[in-house]
């Protein structure tokens, strides 16, 4: 079944490149347009930082491990926490992502290529830039005070810290330069992938048969043009503020600090659901093909993520209860921030339905993508006690919090990504990744994923704050968090595995072919890797599953379709 | 067979991609003016010290010029749509003209506020609130005029033709939101913040 050639997949015979010198390798990468070509490019560039970010949180944990350390300073410490969470999210989370849907959404509905190919290398190279920028801030930052290197006020940058009479120096201006740089390259891309979802999809791929992956990026997209921007703004205004002179968030001329803050959270919480989306778009190809069955309620899926799409919008101030509002403005919040949990259900309850009955193969992405059904679930259900204004105010910016937003993040969120990685490897390179480094990078993640997150939920009952860099022997903190680097310290050799069966598998990795899980979507009837011009002949689409009409012409989905 | 839709031989249309682009970008956009419109509204006479904003003089003659620019700018995209290309050249050139007009005026209005009333971006809240949000739309004008300068010079060289209708209303498009964010920014700020 593996290397059956299909009926829509073929080869064109173009002229021959010149091959040979290293220079010339390098220059085609560099001009590129492919949209599969910029894809890896981005999780290339997002892996690379996922090492950079991964190698801060070590030096965070080290720290930590022990009370009254003095691994890095304080100083340091600001810095690595601040550079550790800008990364992770700019510089990881979005690029792998939305790198994931540069290549998968056009092969997934039969296009050539996207919507604006050239605006696409445009956005990349921007992302690229925002990166370069915030890091060179380590050896460029001390501009003409003489003061401080990376950014060191936290990734969320509150206001009144940020103004120049508390945080002279250059090191916030490159954080807020580099996040608006990589943010309209962001734009770019989530302008990008709508006008390909919408415009560019092949003969018979009406919307309600594109595959939820597709669906999915299109609700990220959209959320991406109403989240995105309203930080370009908030950014705009704070190197207003340092540069110019202005008073938007200054308290002696009028302004208000607040105001940041609620802009902050305007795009930081939409932010997570930018992220925690295309996780479930993931999980919604992986969990049908690996459980042998199609995906269970599909229109259901699609009015949920939409659903989430928009409930998100709304839940900002809960980041805020400590801050002080009205019991009008903390019970909307408290509501519009439980309705959340609904659609998520919905989710939830769909893909144990897929998986219910089906005939579950547990290789490597099928792992994760267990993982993550189990521990996102965790993190809806602490995220819903964290969503009672009460109890938020016993527990803000404390290590409850931070054990929350992890499980999101890396519970969901990055095992989603690995799930990813080992199940679309195939598919960009030709070679299967090893399953046997696989299972040892899963099983030692998921370990220390639980060993360091399950436990600082506990210190943080206990009342251990966020973003300190050390603590008194005798607050009882000193086990757990002993405990907590050592889980941490799991999770980065199961990386360092990883890593090197990236490059491993790519060398000596048996031939994947072009359908190596026997899958449905369109990507998995071009050779691997797809050629540049993905299809030789335009696929025509007449059901959810194209590959498997074709596989199955006695018994084709569409009879049963409406 | 019949409950299929959609069938190799059957047309099969799709919106766009210039419109969708062009329009996810002015979703996109005008939440960036949101944000600068909510901090004017919550800022208005929260500013410590004056000048305040009754210095400020209606810009009658400006608005007209710029919501004006619309309808002729709609002028132009029907010309080449029916392949009148001089007629376009005449409807574009005149947008233009109207969209420089525009920013002189606010130029002048700039130039009064900071020399006569003293009033610059750092002097107070108000001052911050008041160019931030103007400039940004009018650097969202002069973004549009470089663009329809570009095609300006391409009908010029003759390089223009009824082929290029839609990406032209494409454009049109861009300047139609620039006129249609300042109906707000003008009721926020020379209205309701006056």
């Amino acid at each position: 079944m593996a290397d059956r050639i299909l009926p829509i997949s073929g080869t064109l015979h173009g002229a021959e490149s010149r091959r040979g010198a290293a220079l010339e390798w390098l220059h085609t990468w560099v001009v590129t347009v492919d949209h599969k070509k910029l894809g890896l490019l981005y999780v290339v560039y997002a892996i690379f930082f996922l090492l950079v970010a991964g190698a801060e949180a070590m030096a965070i944990r080290i720290q930590l491990a022990f009370p009254h350390n003095h691994f890095v300073s304080a100083e340091t410490y600001n810095e690595f926490f601040t550079m550790h969470g800008t990364t992770m999210v700019f510089l990881v989370g979005m690029p792998i992502l939305f790198g994931f849907a540069n290549y998968l959404v056009p092969l997934m509905i039969g296009a050539r290529d996207m919507a604006f190919p050239r605006l696409n290398a445009f956005s990349f190279w921007l992302t690229a830039l925002g990166g370069l920028f915030l890091y060179f801030s380590f050896i460029g930052g001390f501009g003409l005070y003489g003061m401080g290197s990376a950014p060191d006020v936290g990734w969320f940058a509150y206001a009144p810290l940020t103004a120049k009479a508390f945080t002279p120096g250059h090191n916030t201006d490159y954080w807020a330069l580099a996040l608006i740089v990589s943010g309209f390259g962001t734009l770019g891309t989530a302008i990008n992938i709508i006008a390909t979802t919408l415009s560019m999809r092949c003969r018979g791929m009406t919307l309600f048969r594109m595959p939820l992956f597709v669906w999915l990026f299109l609700v990220v997209s959209g959320l991406t043009l109403v989240t995105i921007t309203p930080l370009t703004a908030a950014q705009a205004m704070l190197l207003i503020d340092r540069y110019l002179g202005g008073h938007f968030f200054d308290a002696q001329a009028g302004g208000s600090p607040i105001v940041w803050i609620h802009f902050f959270w305007i795009f930081g919480h939409p932010e997570v659901y930018v992220l925690v989306l295309p996780a479930f778009a993931i999980a919604n190809e992986i969990i049908p093909v690996f459980s042998r069955k199609a995906i269970f309620g599909y229109p259901a899926m699609v009015a949920a993520s939409v659903g989430i799409g928009f409930v998100s919008l709304t839940v900002w101030a809960h980041h805020m209860f400590t801050v002080g509002m009205t019991a009008v403005g903390n019970s909307f919040f408290v509501l519009s921030t439980m309705v959340v949990g609904i659609p998520t259900g919905i989710k939830i309850f769909n893909w144990l339905a897929t998986l219910w009955g089906g005939r579950i193969r547990f290789a490597t992405p099928m792992l994760f993508s267990i993982g993550f059904l189990f521990q996102f679930l965790l993190a809806g259900l602490t995220g819903i006690m964290l969503s009672v204004a009460p109890w938020n105010w016993q527990l803000h910016n404390t290590y409850f919090v931070i054990a929350h937003f992890h499980y999101v993040l890396v519970g969901a969120i990055v095992f989603c990504i690995f799930a990813a990685i080992y199940y679309w490897y195939p598919k960009a390179t030709g070679k299967m990744l090893s399953e046997t480094l696989g299972k040892w990078h899963f099983w030692l993640f998921v370990i220390g994923f639980h060993i360091t997150f399950d436990t600082m939920h506990f210190v943080g009952l206990l009342g251990m704050p966020r973003s300190i860099y050390t603590y008194e022997p005798d607050r009882g903190w000193n086990t757990l968090n002993l405990v907590i680097s050592i889980g941490g310290f799991i999770q980065a050799i199961a990386v360092l595995i990883f890593a090197w069966n990236l490059i491993y598998s790519y060398v000596r990795g048996k031939e994947a072919g072009n359908d190596p899980w026997d899958a449905w979507t369109l990507e998995w009837s071009t050779p691997s890797p797809p050629p540049s011009y993905n299809f030789a002949v335009e696929p025509v689409v007449r059901s959810r599953r194209p590959l498997w009409d074709l596989k199955h012409p006695q018994d084709p989905d569409w009879k049963y379709e409406r | 067979m019949s409950s299929i839709p959609i069938f190799a031989d059957e047309a099969w249309r799709l919106p766009s991609r210039g419109r969708v682009g062009m329009l996810s970008l002015i979703i996109g956009e005008s939440a960036i003016f949101t944000i600068f419109v909510v901090a004017y509204v919550y800022y208005i006479g929260r500013s410590a010290y004056g000048p305040t904003p009754r210095i400020l003089e209606i810009p009658i003659f400006n608005t007209v010029c710029l919501l004006s620019s619309s309808l002729t700018i709609w002028l132009a995209e029907r010309a080449i749509e029916h392949a009148f290309i001089r007629r376009f050249a005449a409807w574009w050139a005149l947008t233009m003209l109207l969209g420089i007009v525009f920013l002189a005026g606010t130029a002048a209005e700039w130039r009064r506020l900071i020399f006569q009333d003293g009033l610059t971006i750092s002097t107070n809240l108000f001052g911050t609130t008041f160019y931030s949000l103007v400039g940004l739309h009018a650097t969202h004008v002069v973004v549009g005029l470089a663009m329809l300068s570009l095609v300006m010079l391409f009908t010029l060289l003759g390089r223009v033709n009824p082929g290029h209708a839609e990406r032209i209303q494409v454009l049109s498009l861009y300047w139609h939101f620039v006129d249609a964010v300042w109906v707000v920014v003008f009721t926020v700020v020379y209205i309701v913040g006056r």
